[in-house]
């Protein structure tokens, strides 16, 4: 059984449809990119997936069990935790109270625990703590956890996110383009941490990317989107050179205007 | 032992004041200054929880506070008093009064936090200046259905809490009023503070940062702002009921958009999202009123005034969103923070 199925999904906003009949089946351990020109509605897939937009017509599988109408905590604590394109920490946090929050689906406390500080409370509360500081110290971000997520420098604060998503203690983690801003010294680092995550805490990873490099030393297989539609499906070295893909990134090229010049 | 320092000051600080009542050291009128500042405190902490943490603008915290002011005295005159109203007493002999009071304002906080979920609900699909709007229904809502029942007084208002008062004085001579006010405005800070240094509380905080975030890192948005929005209009209806006993007479006018907006004067005078800041900023803003009394309508023109000065060169207020153990560290030694 794959650990996330997509089947022919479609979305529309409003009149626009943003994905058209979308198919993916990722196995678990696997290390799948989404590659496509901009507005190509990788995103839109992602959010499809997270339980934010809910899909026209389609069905999400994961772990076998529809994810269609369940709300974003819910897949969320069935295992899948997601990046944002664009940064999205809760800065007036910590970095560790970050990491804490993100289990807030397995708590395991009530109201009445929280005012009246059973034992039950403080055990959970520590363990919440514990498995911040955890993920923190793997991740080499010990110490930054007092720290504001907004204070720190960008390649830092995609570190954060990302091990704000691995709190959650995912078995699948989507990445909305990582690499977005970076430079090539934190992209190396960031391709590193990702293949040292996936590792580590056996995660099945599927991403966003726009860096070929990232996509290219990273990901088993890929999928191109172009206009929402899925335009190629394979191996990094099969899509470098798939004709289609050239002329949805390129565009294509005119023998004509060559030989002129 | 160290670690409840916190509660052996408040505990001391309880008994000082108690005494100083009993001893009759202060007259009526600074009795009464005093157990304003601890309604105003859970007013202004409560509402705190909404326009602070949670980053929404409640206008309409007063509504809260009249269902829990008329439920609470409905209940007291009802049980514990002979009245034109309600006729013969339910308990015979007033003295149960002593022990049940607590109960009616309990009561009368959980029927604000049902009323609560008027805001909850609504909170769910809009947020902002939408449900800026909403709340100030909800206020409206509120005072028009007591105007309306001529049951309980109507627009004429509603008295006799003092009977309850003096019941429960004439059982054991003590002064139970302030007793009560300084239990509950301890339980209420207690509560709040536990509430928003959990992880689970933090949600609240998270919403107000990035509500999207939050809910699709696992936080069940909805069942935190229904917690956050009947906790704070559950305080409120306990505000009221106190409120309502100290007064001895209420009367729907009481609880319009003016109370509203001086909670709100606190809460911003306060610092959003500081408990040790509105609990100043409610002490400061409660005297400050009883000062200007002299002006009478004119202290409206400068309690606004200074409001504008504030945002203009402190719009953070006094602490901004800091507590007072981060201003003076010193301070940690009685209020630890959790984990420690």
């Amino acid at each position: 059984m794959p650990l996330l199925e997509i089947r022919q999904i479609n979305h529309f906003f409003g009149g626009l449809q943003a994905v058209h009949g979308f198919d993916l089946q990722i196995e678990s351990g696997e290390l799948i990119g989404l590659i496509g020109p901009n507005g190509a509605g990788k995103t839109t897939i992602f959010n499809l997936v997270s339980g934010f937009y809910k899909p026209t017509r389609g069905e999400i599988l994961f772990q076998g069990k529809s994810i269609l109408g369940l709300q974003p905590h819910q897949v969320t604590s069935m295992g899948l935790a997601r990046t944002f394109q664009n940064i999205r920490m809760w800065n007036s946090m910590t970095v560790l109270e970050n990491l804490c929050i993100s289990q807030h689906y397995k708590l395991g406390y009530g109201l009445i625990d929280v005012i009246l500080r059973t034992k039950n409370y403080r055990q959970k509360e520590k363990e919440t703590i514990q498995t911040a500081m955890d993920i923190l110290e793997i991740l080499g971000l010990s110490d930054y956890r007092d720290e504001y997520p907004k204070n720190l420098p960008y390649g830092l604060q995609r570190r954060v996110e990302i091990g704000r998503a691995l709190a959650v203690k995912p078995m699948l983690l989507l990445l909305d383009e990582p690499a977005a801003g970076m430079n090539f010294s934190d992209i190396d680092k960031l391709i590193e941490l990702i293949g040292w995550i996936r590792e580590r805490f056996k995660l099945t990873i599927w991403l966003i990317e726009h860096q070929m490099k990232v996509v290219m030393s990273l990901c088993e297989r890929l999928y191109v989107l172009d206009f929402g539609k899925m335009i190629a499906e394979g191996t990094a070295s099969e899509i470098r050179n798939d004709e289609r893909v050239i002329k949805a990134y390129l565009g294509a090229e005119e023998p004509s205007v060559h030989a002129e010049s | 032992m160290r670690h409840n320092l916190g509660l052996f000051l408040y505990l001391g600080l309880c008994l000082l004041v108690i005494t100083v009542v009993q001893q009759e050291w202060i007259n009526a009128y600074v009795q009464i200054i005093l157990m304003f500042i601890g309604i105003n405190i859970m007013l202004s902490s409560s509402l705190n929880l909404i326009n602070g943490y949670m980053g929404e603008f409640s206008c309409g915290h007063a509504g809260f506070m009249a269902v829990g002011a008329y439920v609470t005295s409905i209940l007291n005159m009802g049980l514990f008093t002979s009245n034109s109203i309600f006729g013969e007493s339910f308990f015979v002999g007033s003295e149960y009064s002593i022990v049940l009071f607590p109960f009616t304002l309990l009561i009368g906080g959980l029927f604000a936090a049902i009323v609560g979920l008027l805001v909850a609900v609504p909170s769910f699909r809009t947020r902002g200046d939408y449900l800026a709007i909403i709340t100030l229904a909800v206020n409206y809502i509120v005072k028009s259905s007591i105007e309306n029942v001529q049951a309980i007084g109507g627009a004429r208002g509603f008295m006799g809490m003092r009977q309850v008062v003096n019941a429960m004085n004439e059982v054991v001579d003590l002064p139970w009023l302030m007793i009560w006010i300084l239990v509950f405005t301890g339980v209420c800070i207690v509560t709040l503070k536990r509430f928003v240094e959990s992880t689970f509380g933090k949600g609240v905080i998270a919403i107000r940062d990035d509500e999207i975030a939050a809910e699709i890192m696992s936080v069940n948005t909805k069942r935190v702002k229904l917690i956050a929005f009947m906790l704070s209009s559950g305080i409120a209806g306990m505000a009221g009921g106190l409120f309502a006993h100290v007064l001895g007479y209420i009367n729907p006018g009481t609880f319009t958009i003016m109370k509203s907006t001086e909670i709100m004067v606190m809460v911003y005078l306060g610092g959003m999202g500081s408990l040790s800041g509105s609990v100043l900023s409610a002490i400061l803003f409660t005297v400050l009123m009883e000062f200007l009394r002299p002006l009478q309508v004119f202290k409206w023109v400068l309690i606004p005034l200074v409001l504008i000065i504030l945002m203009l060169f402190r719009p953070e207020g006094i602490m901004g969103n800091r507590e007072l153990t981060d201003v003076f560290p010193g301070l940690r030694r009685f209020f630890p923070p959790k984990g420690n």
